[in-house]
Protein backbone atom coordinates (compact mmCIF):
# COMPACT_ATOMS: atom_id res chain seq x y z
CA UNK A 1 0.00 0.00 0.00
CA UNK A 2 0.98 3.42 -0.79
CA UNK A 3 0.68 6.87 0.64
CA UNK A 4 1.39 10.68 -1.10
CA UNK A 5 3.25 13.29 1.81
CA UNK A 6 5.97 14.99 -0.81
CA UNK A 7 5.44 15.26 -4.58
CA UNK A 8 9.12 13.36 -4.58
CA UNK A 9 7.51 10.35 -3.07
CA UNK A 10 7.09 9.26 -7.08
CA UNK A 11 10.18 8.73 -8.83
CA UNK A 12 9.91 10.96 -12.13
CA UNK A 13 9.76 7.56 -14.03
CA UNK A 14 6.12 7.21 -11.57
CA UNK A 15 5.59 10.70 -12.31
CA UNK A 16 5.40 10.18 -16.08
CA UNK A 17 3.13 7.26 -15.59
CA UNK A 18 1.11 9.68 -13.29
CA UNK A 19 0.77 12.34 -15.90
CA UNK A 20 -0.18 10.33 -18.79
CA UNK A 21 -2.96 8.58 -17.05
CA UNK A 22 -4.06 12.08 -15.84
CA UNK A 23 -4.02 13.11 -19.79
CA UNK A 24 -5.94 9.53 -20.55
CA UNK A 25 -8.50 10.49 -18.27
CA UNK A 26 -8.57 14.35 -19.85
CA UNK A 27 -9.16 12.53 -23.28
CA UNK A 28 -11.84 9.77 -22.41
CA UNK A 29 -13.35 10.79 -19.38
CA UNK A 30 -16.31 8.13 -20.17
CA UNK A 31 -13.72 5.38 -19.53
CA UNK A 32 -12.87 6.14 -16.28
CA UNK A 33 -16.73 6.96 -14.77
CA UNK A 34 -17.49 3.79 -12.94
CA UNK A 35 -13.67 3.12 -12.04
CA UNK A 36 -14.33 3.51 -8.35
CA UNK A 37 -17.91 2.36 -8.60
CA UNK A 38 -18.64 1.05 -4.59
CA UNK A 39 -15.04 3.01 -3.08
CA UNK A 40 -14.99 5.21 -0.84
CA UNK A 41 -12.87 8.70 -0.19
CA UNK A 42 -12.64 10.26 2.79
CA UNK A 43 -11.90 13.94 2.76
CA UNK A 44 -10.51 14.47 6.20
CA UNK A 45 -10.12 18.61 6.54
CA UNK A 46 -8.98 19.96 9.89
CA UNK A 47 -8.69 23.21 8.15
CA UNK A 48 -10.77 25.06 5.68
CA UNK A 49 -10.07 24.45 2.11
CA UNK A 50 -12.49 25.37 -0.89
CA UNK A 51 -10.26 24.39 -4.07
CA UNK A 52 -8.39 21.22 -2.29
CA UNK A 53 -11.61 19.83 -0.95
CA UNK A 54 -13.88 20.42 -3.69
CA UNK A 55 -11.20 19.28 -6.51
CA UNK A 56 -10.65 15.81 -4.72
CA UNK A 57 -14.88 14.89 -4.32
CA UNK A 58 -15.12 15.95 -7.85
CA UNK A 59 -12.24 13.73 -8.77
CA UNK A 60 -13.96 11.00 -6.52
CA UNK A 61 -17.52 11.80 -8.00
CA UNK A 62 -16.07 11.59 -11.88
CA UNK A 63 -14.60 8.36 -10.68
CA UNK A 64 -18.00 6.79 -9.44
CA UNK A 65 -16.92 6.62 -6.30
CA UNK A 66 -18.40 8.05 -3.00
CA UNK A 67 -17.13 10.67 -0.91
CA UNK A 68 -17.48 11.56 3.07
CA UNK A 69 -16.00 13.52 5.91
CA UNK A 70 -15.82 16.80 7.29
CA UNK A 71 -14.75 20.29 6.52
CA UNK A 72 -13.20 21.99 9.60
CA UNK A 73 -11.92 20.40 12.89
CA UNK A 74 -14.56 21.98 14.97
CA UNK A 75 -17.15 19.81 13.11
CA UNK A 76 -14.56 16.66 13.38
CA UNK A 77 -13.98 14.27 16.58
CA UNK A 78 -10.39 16.25 16.87
CA UNK A 79 -12.79 18.69 18.93
CA UNK A 80 -13.14 16.53 21.07
CA UNK A 81 -9.64 15.90 22.02
CA UNK A 82 -9.11 12.70 19.38
CA UNK A 83 -5.53 11.64 18.24
CA UNK A 84 -5.22 11.54 14.03
CA UNK A 85 -3.62 8.29 15.13
CA UNK A 86 -6.70 7.23 16.49
CA UNK A 87 -9.25 9.26 13.89
CA UNK A 88 -7.13 7.13 11.06
CA UNK A 89 -7.75 4.15 12.45
CA UNK A 90 -11.48 4.85 12.68
CA UNK A 91 -11.50 6.11 9.56
CA UNK A 92 -9.92 3.08 7.85
CA UNK A 93 -12.78 1.15 8.69
CA UNK A 94 -15.46 3.32 6.21
CA UNK A 95 -13.14 4.35 3.43
CA UNK A 96 -10.90 2.71 0.94
CA UNK A 97 -8.91 5.81 0.68
CA UNK A 98 -8.48 9.00 2.23
CA UNK A 99 -7.38 12.91 1.67
CA UNK A 100 -6.21 14.70 4.96
CA UNK A 101 -5.33 18.09 5.01
CA UNK A 102 -4.07 19.57 8.79
CA UNK A 103 -2.77 22.70 10.26
CA UNK A 104 0.19 20.68 11.91
CA UNK A 105 3.21 19.96 9.56
CA UNK A 106 3.47 15.79 8.86
CA UNK A 107 0.11 15.10 10.71
CA UNK A 108 -0.95 13.22 7.11
CA UNK A 109 2.82 11.37 7.67
CA UNK A 110 1.51 10.41 10.87
CA UNK A 111 -1.38 9.14 10.19
CA UNK A 112 -0.18 6.90 7.40
CA UNK A 113 1.83 5.15 9.87
CA UNK A 114 -0.89 3.67 11.66
CA UNK A 115 -3.45 3.56 8.29
CA UNK A 116 -5.02 0.73 6.75
CA UNK A 117 -5.61 2.66 3.56
CA UNK A 118 -3.82 4.93 1.06
CA UNK A 119 -3.48 8.54 3.14
CA UNK A 120 -3.10 12.14 0.32
CA UNK A 121 -1.30 14.71 2.35
CA UNK A 122 -3.88 17.11 1.03
CA UNK A 123 -1.78 20.08 2.77
CA UNK A 124 0.10 19.97 5.99
CA UNK A 125 0.50 23.76 7.70
CA UNK A 126 3.21 25.50 5.32
CA UNK A 127 5.30 22.25 4.75
CA UNK A 128 4.09 20.08 1.89
CA UNK A 129 0.96 20.25 -0.72
CA UNK A 130 1.98 17.70 -3.27
CA UNK A 131 -1.03 16.95 -5.05
CA UNK A 132 -0.77 21.08 -6.27
CA UNK A 133 2.62 20.32 -6.98
CA UNK A 134 1.01 17.45 -9.13
CA UNK A 135 -1.46 20.03 -10.81
CA UNK A 136 1.27 22.27 -11.57
CA UNK A 137 3.56 19.58 -13.33
CA UNK A 138 0.38 18.35 -15.43
CA UNK A 139 -0.16 21.71 -16.63
CA UNK A 140 2.88 22.24 -17.69
CA UNK A 141 3.80 18.99 -19.61
CA UNK A 142 -0.05 19.19 -21.08
CA UNK A 143 0.23 23.45 -21.77
CA UNK A 144 4.29 23.69 -23.12
CA UNK A 145 4.52 19.64 -23.83
CA UNK A 146 7.19 19.26 -21.99
CA UNK A 147 8.91 19.67 -18.13
CA UNK A 148 12.39 20.14 -19.35
CA UNK A 149 14.18 23.05 -21.31
CA UNK A 150 12.04 25.72 -19.50
CA UNK A 151 12.56 29.24 -17.83
CA UNK A 152 10.14 29.73 -14.88
CA UNK A 153 9.74 32.80 -13.45
CA UNK A 154 8.54 32.12 -9.48
CA UNK A 155 6.61 35.89 -8.28
CA UNK A 156 5.28 37.30 -5.35
CA UNK A 157 5.43 35.60 -2.11
CA UNK A 158 8.79 33.29 -2.70
CA UNK A 159 9.38 33.23 1.12
CA UNK A 160 5.90 31.49 2.84
CA UNK A 161 4.71 29.88 -0.52
CA UNK A 162 4.83 26.17 0.29
CA UNK A 163 3.85 25.61 -3.30
CA UNK A 164 6.86 27.79 -4.46
CA UNK A 165 9.01 25.49 -2.90
CA UNK A 166 7.54 22.06 -3.58
CA UNK A 167 7.60 23.24 -7.81
CA UNK A 168 11.31 23.96 -7.35
CA UNK A 169 11.86 20.83 -5.92
CA UNK A 170 10.17 18.30 -8.47
CA UNK A 171 11.18 20.70 -11.46
CA UNK A 172 14.81 20.82 -10.08
CA UNK A 173 14.99 16.79 -11.11
CA UNK A 174 14.42 17.74 -14.98
CA UNK A 175 16.82 18.83 -17.40
CA UNK A 176 17.73 22.62 -18.47
CA UNK A 177 15.10 24.26 -16.08
CA UNK A 178 16.35 28.05 -14.92
CA UNK A 179 14.64 29.42 -12.40
CA UNK A 180 13.84 33.21 -12.13
CA UNK A 181 12.90 34.45 -8.37
CA UNK A 182 10.96 37.80 -8.57
CA UNK A 183 10.14 39.07 -5.31
CA UNK A 184 10.35 42.21 -2.79
CA UNK A 185 13.41 41.70 -0.47
CA UNK A 186 11.14 40.46 2.44
CA UNK A 187 9.96 37.56 0.20
CA UNK A 188 12.81 36.17 -1.19
CA UNK A 189 13.31 32.02 -1.78
CA UNK A 190 14.70 30.72 1.51
CA UNK A 191 18.79 29.88 1.30
CA UNK A 192 17.78 26.59 2.33
CA UNK A 193 16.22 26.20 -0.94
CA UNK A 194 19.00 27.59 -2.67
CA UNK A 195 21.36 26.16 -1.24
CA UNK A 196 20.19 22.54 -0.56
CA UNK A 197 17.94 22.21 -4.49
CA UNK A 198 19.97 24.60 -6.71
CA UNK A 199 23.33 25.05 -5.57
CA UNK A 200 23.87 21.51 -4.68
CA UNK A 201 23.00 20.73 -8.24
CA UNK A 202 24.26 23.47 -10.32
CA UNK A 203 21.19 23.97 -11.56
CA UNK A 204 20.31 28.25 -12.74
CA UNK A 205 18.64 30.56 -11.25
CA UNK A 206 18.57 34.54 -10.41
CA UNK A 207 16.94 36.66 -7.99
CA UNK A 208 15.35 40.02 -9.05
CA UNK A 209 13.10 42.63 -7.85
CA UNK A 210 10.91 43.60 -11.30
CA UNK A 211 8.79 41.57 -13.04
CA UNK A 212 9.35 43.58 -16.02
CA UNK A 213 12.84 43.03 -15.90
CA UNK A 214 12.53 39.04 -16.96
CA UNK A 215 9.17 38.95 -18.47
CA UNK A 216 10.72 38.46 -21.89
CA UNK A 217 12.79 35.47 -20.70
CA UNK A 218 9.89 33.78 -19.17
CA UNK A 219 8.47 30.47 -20.50
CA UNK A 220 5.96 30.06 -17.68
CA UNK A 221 4.84 32.89 -14.99
CA UNK A 222 3.95 31.18 -11.73
CA UNK A 223 2.21 33.94 -9.91
CA UNK A 224 1.59 33.50 -6.22
CA UNK A 225 -0.41 35.38 -3.49
CA UNK A 226 0.82 37.18 -0.27
CA UNK A 227 -1.12 35.01 2.59
CA UNK A 228 -2.10 37.71 5.39
CA UNK A 229 -2.35 34.35 7.79
CA UNK A 230 1.78 33.55 7.57
CA UNK A 231 2.46 37.47 8.96
CA UNK A 232 2.43 38.54 12.42
CA UNK A 233 2.72 42.10 11.72
CA UNK A 234 -0.36 43.43 9.74
CA UNK A 235 1.37 46.29 8.69
CA UNK A 236 4.16 43.66 6.96
CA UNK A 237 1.32 42.57 5.22
CA UNK A 238 -0.50 45.43 3.55
CA UNK A 239 2.71 47.25 2.76
CA UNK A 240 3.61 43.81 0.92
CA UNK A 241 -0.07 42.84 -0.73
CA UNK A 242 0.27 44.94 -3.95
CA UNK A 243 3.71 44.74 -4.73
CA UNK A 244 3.00 42.76 -7.90
CA UNK A 245 -0.10 43.16 -9.84
CA UNK A 246 0.32 41.32 -13.32
CA UNK A 247 -2.17 43.36 -15.86
CA UNK A 248 -1.87 43.93 -19.50
CA UNK A 249 0.45 46.19 -19.76
CA UNK A 250 3.38 43.71 -18.77
CA UNK A 251 1.66 41.26 -20.67
CA UNK A 252 3.02 42.59 -23.95
CA UNK A 253 6.20 42.29 -22.70
CA UNK A 254 5.61 38.38 -22.66
CA UNK A 255 6.37 35.86 -25.11
CA UNK A 256 3.76 34.91 -27.00
CA UNK A 257 3.61 31.40 -26.11
CA UNK A 258 4.43 31.59 -21.94
CA UNK A 259 1.77 30.39 -19.63
CA UNK A 260 0.76 32.59 -16.36
CA UNK A 261 -0.23 30.20 -13.58
CA UNK A 262 -1.53 30.56 -10.32
CA UNK A 263 -2.09 28.26 -7.32
CA UNK A 264 -5.59 30.51 -6.76
CA UNK A 265 -7.37 31.95 -5.25
CA UNK A 266 -5.80 35.15 -5.94
CA UNK A 267 -6.68 38.57 -4.64
CA UNK A 268 -5.25 41.23 -6.79
CA UNK A 269 -2.11 39.90 -7.84
CA UNK A 270 -3.23 39.06 -11.28
CA UNK A 271 -6.04 41.97 -12.77
CA UNK A 272 -8.82 40.36 -13.95
CA UNK A 273 -8.12 41.88 -17.24
CA UNK A 274 -5.43 39.35 -18.09
CA UNK A 275 -8.24 36.19 -17.77
CA UNK A 276 -9.06 37.09 -21.04
CA UNK A 277 -5.44 36.57 -22.33
CA UNK A 278 -5.28 33.09 -24.12
CA UNK A 279 -1.53 32.66 -22.10
CA UNK A 280 -3.86 32.73 -18.48
CA UNK A 281 -3.73 29.30 -17.55
CA UNK A 282 -4.81 29.50 -13.89
CA UNK A 283 -8.10 28.60 -14.45
CA UNK A 284 -7.60 25.55 -16.58
CA UNK A 285 -4.83 24.57 -13.92
CA UNK A 286 -8.10 24.39 -11.87
CA UNK A 287 -9.27 21.42 -14.06
CA UNK A 288 -6.29 19.86 -14.45
CA UNK A 289 -6.12 18.96 -10.78
CA UNK A 290 -9.44 17.22 -11.18
CA UNK A 291 -7.00 14.99 -13.74
CA UNK A 292 -4.58 14.38 -11.36
CA UNK A 293 -6.51 13.27 -8.45
CA UNK A 294 -8.31 11.43 -10.44
CA UNK A 295 -4.83 9.62 -11.42
CA UNK A 296 -3.65 10.09 -8.14
CA UNK A 297 -6.51 8.00 -6.69
CA UNK A 298 -6.69 5.15 -9.33
CA UNK A 299 -2.88 4.98 -9.16
CA UNK A 300 -3.27 4.35 -4.70
CA UNK A 301 -6.19 2.62 -4.98
CA UNK A 302 -4.36 0.22 -7.91
CA UNK A 303 -7.65 0.18 -10.18
CA UNK A 304 -6.22 -0.23 -13.62
CA UNK A 305 -9.03 0.64 -16.30
CA UNK A 306 -8.20 -1.14 -19.59
CA UNK B 1 44.19 18.12 41.50
CA UNK B 2 40.49 15.97 41.92
CA UNK B 3 40.75 12.65 41.99
CA UNK B 4 37.54 10.65 41.09
CA UNK B 5 37.85 6.34 42.27
CA UNK B 6 37.79 4.31 39.18
CA UNK B 7 35.22 2.32 37.70
CA UNK B 8 34.94 -1.73 37.92
CA UNK B 9 32.21 -1.63 35.12
CA UNK B 10 30.67 1.23 33.18
CA UNK B 11 31.45 4.55 30.82
CA UNK B 12 33.91 6.99 30.98
CA UNK B 13 32.90 9.77 28.24
CA UNK B 14 36.51 11.70 27.41
CA UNK B 15 36.59 14.80 25.40
CA UNK B 16 33.56 16.27 25.42
CA UNK B 17 33.73 19.48 24.71
CA UNK B 18 34.37 21.81 27.67
CA UNK B 19 30.58 23.42 29.12
CA UNK B 20 28.42 20.32 27.20
CA UNK B 21 28.88 17.45 30.22
CA UNK B 22 25.28 18.61 31.53
CA UNK B 23 23.55 18.62 27.82
CA UNK B 24 24.30 15.11 27.73
CA UNK B 25 23.31 14.03 31.17
CA UNK B 26 20.06 15.44 30.39
CA UNK B 27 20.27 13.56 26.75
CA UNK B 28 21.48 10.36 28.06
CA UNK B 29 18.36 10.94 31.25
CA UNK B 30 21.49 9.87 33.71
CA UNK B 31 19.31 11.52 36.34
CA UNK B 32 16.95 8.77 36.31
CA UNK B 33 19.53 5.98 36.47
CA UNK B 34 20.02 4.40 39.79
CA UNK B 35 24.02 4.67 39.62
CA UNK B 36 27.05 6.64 40.65
CA UNK B 37 27.78 9.38 38.01
CA UNK B 38 30.71 11.91 37.83
CA UNK B 39 30.14 14.74 36.07
CA UNK B 40 33.95 16.98 35.37
CA UNK B 41 33.91 20.04 34.19
CA UNK B 42 36.41 22.07 32.52
CA UNK B 43 39.45 19.26 33.47
CA UNK B 44 42.65 20.43 31.76
CA UNK B 45 43.41 18.91 28.18
CA UNK B 46 46.61 19.18 25.90
CA UNK B 47 44.19 17.89 22.67
CA UNK B 48 41.18 20.65 23.81
CA UNK B 49 42.93 22.91 26.08
CA UNK B 50 39.84 22.30 28.70
CA UNK B 51 36.98 19.43 28.33
CA UNK B 52 34.30 17.66 30.46
CA UNK B 53 34.29 14.20 31.28
CA UNK B 54 31.41 11.86 32.20
CA UNK B 55 31.90 9.00 34.34
CA UNK B 56 28.87 5.87 34.70
CA UNK B 57 29.22 3.23 36.94
CA UNK B 58 26.66 0.96 35.13
CA UNK B 59 25.88 -2.35 32.87
CA UNK B 60 27.42 -1.53 29.99
CA UNK B 61 24.16 -2.55 27.78
CA UNK B 62 22.15 0.26 29.75
CA UNK B 63 23.63 3.58 27.48
CA UNK B 64 22.09 4.23 23.87
CA UNK B 65 25.40 5.41 22.34
CA UNK B 66 23.63 5.82 19.17
CA UNK B 67 22.50 8.86 20.59
CA UNK B 68 25.32 9.71 22.17
CA UNK B 69 26.85 9.68 18.40
CA UNK B 70 24.11 12.27 17.65
CA UNK B 71 24.86 14.51 20.46
CA UNK B 72 28.74 14.88 19.72
CA UNK B 73 29.89 11.78 17.34
CA UNK B 74 33.66 13.20 18.82
CA UNK B 75 33.44 12.16 22.34
CA UNK B 76 35.68 9.35 23.00
CA UNK B 77 33.76 6.34 24.36
CA UNK B 78 35.82 4.07 26.85
CA UNK B 79 33.95 1.35 28.19
CA UNK B 80 35.27 -0.43 31.29
CA UNK B 81 34.70 -3.95 32.44
CA UNK B 82 36.66 -5.90 35.61
CA UNK B 83 38.31 -2.33 36.09
CA UNK B 84 40.29 -2.08 32.56
CA UNK B 85 39.62 -0.47 29.59
CA UNK B 86 37.96 -3.38 27.24
CA UNK B 87 37.35 -0.92 24.26
CA UNK B 88 38.07 2.71 23.07
CA UNK B 89 34.57 3.33 20.54
CA UNK B 90 34.38 5.62 18.56
CA UNK B 91 30.78 6.91 17.70
CA UNK B 92 29.33 8.41 14.29
CA UNK B 93 26.27 10.02 13.56
CA UNK B 94 23.32 7.92 13.46
CA UNK B 95 21.22 7.70 10.57
CA UNK B 96 17.99 8.18 12.37
CA UNK B 97 17.64 8.97 16.31
CA UNK B 98 14.30 8.09 18.29
CA UNK B 99 13.07 10.30 21.13
CA UNK B 100 16.35 11.62 21.95
CA UNK B 101 15.24 15.15 20.79
CA UNK B 102 12.35 17.05 20.49
CA UNK B 103 11.01 19.32 17.39
CA UNK B 104 10.97 22.47 18.41
CA UNK B 105 8.69 23.84 15.68
CA UNK B 106 5.12 24.86 17.22
CA UNK B 107 3.42 24.01 14.01
CA UNK B 108 4.56 20.58 13.93
CA UNK B 109 2.48 17.61 14.48
CA UNK B 110 5.00 16.35 17.44
CA UNK B 111 3.74 19.58 19.73
CA UNK B 112 0.45 18.15 19.79
CA UNK B 113 0.02 14.61 19.67
CA UNK B 114 -0.06 11.96 21.97
CA UNK B 115 2.49 9.50 22.68
CA UNK B 116 4.39 9.96 18.74
CA UNK B 117 7.84 9.00 18.60
CA UNK B 118 10.13 12.03 18.04
CA UNK B 119 12.38 11.38 15.24
CA UNK B 120 15.21 13.06 13.39
CA UNK B 121 16.78 11.58 9.63
CA UNK B 122 20.32 12.48 9.13
CA UNK B 123 20.19 14.34 5.71
CA UNK B 124 23.33 15.95 5.48
CA UNK B 125 26.23 14.18 6.84
CA UNK B 126 28.96 16.70 5.77
CA UNK B 127 26.95 19.55 7.49
CA UNK B 128 25.58 17.41 10.13
CA UNK B 129 22.40 18.64 9.87
CA UNK B 130 18.99 16.29 11.29
CA UNK B 131 15.72 17.09 10.52
CA UNK B 132 12.62 16.17 11.43
CA UNK B 133 10.67 13.28 9.96
CA UNK B 134 7.49 14.86 9.95
CA UNK B 135 8.18 18.44 10.16
CA UNK B 136 11.31 18.54 8.17
CA UNK B 137 12.70 21.29 10.68
CA UNK B 138 15.94 21.66 10.97
CA UNK B 139 17.47 20.68 14.33
CA UNK B 140 19.16 23.32 16.32
CA UNK B 141 21.40 22.58 19.32
CA UNK B 142 20.91 24.26 22.39
CA UNK B 143 23.38 26.81 22.50
CA UNK B 144 25.89 26.81 25.43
Amino acid sequence: MRHLMSPLDFSVEELDQLLDLANDIEAHPEKYAHACDGKKLATLFYEPSTRTRLSFEAAMMNLGGNIFGFSSAASSSAAKGESVSDTIRMISCYADICAMRHPKEGAPMVASAVSSIPVINAGDGGHQHPTQTLTDLLTIRSLKGRLDHLVIGLCGDLKFGRTVHSLVRALARYEHITFIFISPEELKIPGYIKEDVLEAQNIPYKEVERIEDVMSDLDILYMTRVQRERFFNEEDYIRLKDFYILNNKKMKLAKEDMIVMHPLPRVNEISVEVDKDPRAAYFRQVQYGVYVRMALILTLLEVNVC
Amino acid sequence: MLNIGGLSEGFVLDHIEAGRSMEIYQYLNLDKFDCCVAIIKNARSNKMGKKDIIKIECSIDAIDLKALGFIDHNITVNIIQNDRIVEKKRLSLPKEIKNVARCRNPRCITSIEQEIDHIFVLTDPVKEIYRCKYCEEKYRRKKK
